[in-house]
C-alpha cells in the first residue's frame, strides 16, 4: 500500500491528538507548528531552564496539560514535526511552508487544519495604547514568562477567559486594579441550563469567580466601556467605564487586556477554499464541516477552536474525530462506535459553548456606539468615523469592499483584531444585518514573510 | 520610566546582555525579545501612522505589533524569539537597502 500523505497544520490539543490517531493506524503524519514546542497556546510551555510545576501553570488543567505534551513527546519518531513553521497558503494542492528564510511545498493525500484561536476583540478608545493587550497575551505573559503585563493591571471584556486570567494573575501575585465583564450578571443564571451540559467546568468557572470575590478585587459585571486613558508616549493610565447603575468610574492603571472570547484562525481553511456559513449565535463566519470534521473540500478537514471554538477538551475530540475521517477517507477500517461516542462529546461541548455565547455575548451593540475617534484598526490607526465614512459616502457597505476604501482590515494583522468589530461597525452604518457585510477573505500570505525568501522545495 | 512588565517568578536564570539602539540592555536566559525589551523599558516601537508608541497587543505572533529590527536589517517579531545573547536591536525600522531586498 501507498503510504498516504497526511499534513497536520497546527500542535495544539487537536493537531496532538490527530496526529496520535493517525500514528496508531500506521500513518507517519507531517505536523507542522508555528510554535517552538508542541501544546498550542493553551497548553503553552515555559522555557526549557523554568521550573514552575504543572499544577502551577495549568491549575485545573495540568493532568489534561502534561498528558497532551507527553503524548506528543512519545510521537517524535514517528512523525516527521516541523517546529517553528508558518504554513502561509494552501494552493495547487500543496501546503505552503516558510521556516526563518527557507520556504517549502508539501503534497498531501489529507489534510487536517488545527490551526487554533485567537482573542476576540471589540475596539474601545484607546486600546492602541502601549500597555493595552489582549487577555491572551496577558496569559502568555505569564505562563510563557513568568510576568504580568503591568504593574496594576485591569481586565475588561467577557467570556470564560476573563475570570480564569483574574483567578491566575491573583495567584501569582499580580496587583489586579479590577474586572471589567460587559455582560450582565443575570446572563449567567439564564445560560445555566445549557452550562450544566459540562458541570465540572461549570464548577470550575465558579470557583474562580468565588476566589476573585474573597481577594477583594473590585469586580463589575453589565459595564459599558468608555476609553482606555493615557498618553501617546507613557501608555495606558486609567480604565473609565459606565458601571450597571449608569454611574461613570475611572480606575488608575498601568494595563489593560481586554477580549471577548475566541475567534477561530480560518484563513486557510479559506485558502482551500472551503464553504463558509454565517453563526448567528456567535455573529461571525465559521467554515461547514461534517459531523466528523469534513470541509466542503475533499480531502481537507477541521478541527479544534480553529473550526468553531469549543475549548481545550473539545479540541481534543474534534482532532482525534478529524483524524478518523481522514483514515475512513483513505480506506483505513475506523471503528464506527468510537465515531459515535466522539460525536457526543462535541454535541455536548456544543451545548456547552452555546450556554457560554449567552453568559457571556459578544457585546454588538458596542461597535455602533463606539465614538467616531475611536480606532478599530490598531495595525494603521485608522478610526470608526473614517470606516463610517466610506460607508455613507462611498456606499461600501461589503466587508472587502470598506476594507479597499478605508484600508481597516489591511495592516499587519490581516483584519484578525478589527474585522469582526469592522464588520459590526459596517453594518450599523449602513442600518444593514450583519450577514450581509460578508466577511473579509483569507489572503495569502496569510501572515506577513521574511523579505528574503528562499526556495527550498522538499 | 522603568520597565512595564513586572517579573513574578522564574528569576533565579542566568543574565544575558544585549544591545538595544546602541546601548547595552540586559535579560534573562528565556526571555523572548519582547519581555527583555518591556523589563528594560515601557515599548517597543513607534507606531509608523504617528498615534504613539507600542508595546505589543497579542504575545502569540497574531497581530504583528511587535516588529523590532536587527542592526543588520532584519525584521523580527519580538514576541515569538528567544533572547539571545549579543543580539543588537533597533526600535525604528531602518531604511530599506538593497541588500535586505535581493
Amino acid at each position: 500500500m501507498v503510504e498516504p500523505r497526511v499534513v497536520v497544520v497546527g500542535a495544539g490539543p487537536a493537531g496532538v491528538r490527530c496526529a496520535e490517531a493517525l500514528v496508531a493506524a500506521g500513518v507517519r503524519p507531517t505536523v507542522i507548528d508555528e510554535g517552538r514546542r508542541a501544546g498550542g497556546q493553551i497548553y503553552r510551555r515555559q522555557p526549557e531552564n523554568f521550573t514552575r510545576p504543572y499544577a502551577k501553570l495549568y491549575g485545573t488543567e495540568a493532568k489534561r496539560a502534561e498528558a497532551i505534551h507527553r503524548t506528543f513527546d512519545g510521537l517524535a519518531d514517528r512523525i516527521d514535526y516541523r517546529p517553528e513553521t508558518l504554513v502561509w497558503n494552501i494552493a495547487d494542492g500543496h501546503v505552503w511552508t516558510a521556516t526563518d528564510s527557507r520556504q517549502g511545498a508539501l503534497a498531501f493525500d489529507a489534510l487536517v487544519l488545527c490551526a487554533g484561536a485567537t482573542d476576540r476583540l471589540m475596539p474601545v478608545k484607546g486600546w492602541n495604547l502601549a500597555g493595552a493587550y489582549s487577555l491572551g497575551a496577558a496569559q502568555i505573559a505569564l505562563k510563557a514568562q513568568a510576568c504580568a503585563v503591568g504593574r496594576r493591571v485591569v481586565l475588561m471584556g467577557s467570556g470564560p477567559l476573563l475570570y480564569l486570567l483574574a483567578a491566575q494573575y491573583l495567584q501569582a501575585g499580580a496587583e489586579l486594579a479590577a474586572v471589567l465583564d460587559t455582560s450582565p450578571g443575570w446572563r449567567r443564571i439564564a445560560a445555566l441550563p445549557k452550562l450544566l451540559a459540562e458541570p465540572s467546568v461549570l464548577w470550575n468557572g465558579l470557583a474562580l469567580t468565588f476566589a476573585l470575590r474573597r481577594a477583594g478585587v473590585p469586580a463589575y459585571t453589565g459595564v459599558q466601556p468608555i476609553e482606555i486613558e493615557g498618553t501617546a508616549e507613557g501608555g495606558v493610565e486609567a480604565v473609565s467605564f459606565r458601571d450597571s447603575g449608569g454611574q461613570t468610574r475611572r480606575i488608575d492603571c498601568d494595563a489593560a487586556a481586554l477580549g471577548h472570547h475566541l475567534r477561530p484562525e480560518t484563513q486557510l481553511a479559506d485558502l482551500a477554499r472551503c464553504r463558509f456559513q454565517f453563526d448567528a449565535s456567535s455573529r461571525q463566519w465559521l467554515p461547514e464541516r461534517d459531523a466528523s470534521g469534513r470541509s466542503t473540500t475533499p480531502g481537507v478537514y477541521l478541527a479544534g477552536d480553529g473550526a468553531s471554538v469549543l475549548g481545550a477538551r473539545a479540541a481534543e475530540a474534534s482532532g482525534r474525530l478529524a483524524a478518523l475521517a481522514a483514515l475512513q477517507d483513505l480506506g483505513r477500517p475506523v471503528a464506527d462506535a468510537e465515531v459515535a461516542a466522539l460525536r457526543r462529546q462535541l454535541a455536548g461541548w456544543d451545548r456547552f459553548a452555546q450556554g457560554l455565547r449567552e453568559a457571556f455575548p459578544w457585546p454588538a451593540e458596542q461597535a455602533a456606539a463606539l465614538p467616531d475617534d475611536a480606532i478599530v484598526c490598531r495595525c494603521e490607526s485608522i478610526a470608526a468615523g473614517e470606516l463610517r465614512r466610506v460607508v455613507r459616502e462611498a456606499g461600501a457597505c461589503e466587508a472587502n469592499r470598506a476594507k479597499a476604501f478605508s484600508r481597516v482590515g489591511m495592516g499587519r494583522c490581516q483584519g484578525r483584531y478589527c474585522g469582526h468589530a469592522g464588520a459590526e461597525v459596517i453594518a450599523a452604518a449602513a442600518n444593514i444585518p450583519l450577514e450581509q457585510v460578508g466577511r473579509l477573505r483569507g489572503q495569502a500570505p496569510v501572515k506577513p514573510l521574511p523579505v528574503a525568501i528562499e526556495e527550498d522545495l522538499r | 520610566m522603568g520597565g512595564r512588565f513586572v517579573r513574578l517568578a522564574e528569576t533565579d536564570r542566568a543574565e544575558l546582555t544585549f544591545l538595544l539602539d546602541g546601548e547595552p540592555a540586559r535579560g534573562l536566559e528565556g526571555d523572548t525579545l519582547l519581555t527583555a525589551m518591556l523589563r528594560s523599558g515601557a515599548h517597543l516601537r513607534e507606531s509608523e501612522f504617528g498615534d504613539g508608541r507600542r508595546a505589543g497587543f497579542c504575545l502569540m505572533g497574531a497581530c504583528q505589533d511587535c516588529w523590532v529590527w536587527t542592526d543588520e536589517g532584519g525584521r523580527l517579531r519580538a514576541c515569538s524569539t528567544l533572547l539571545r545573547k549579543g543580539l543588537s536591536i533597533v526600535t525604528r525600522q531602518p531604511r530599506a537597502a538593497w541588500s535586505s531586498l535581493a
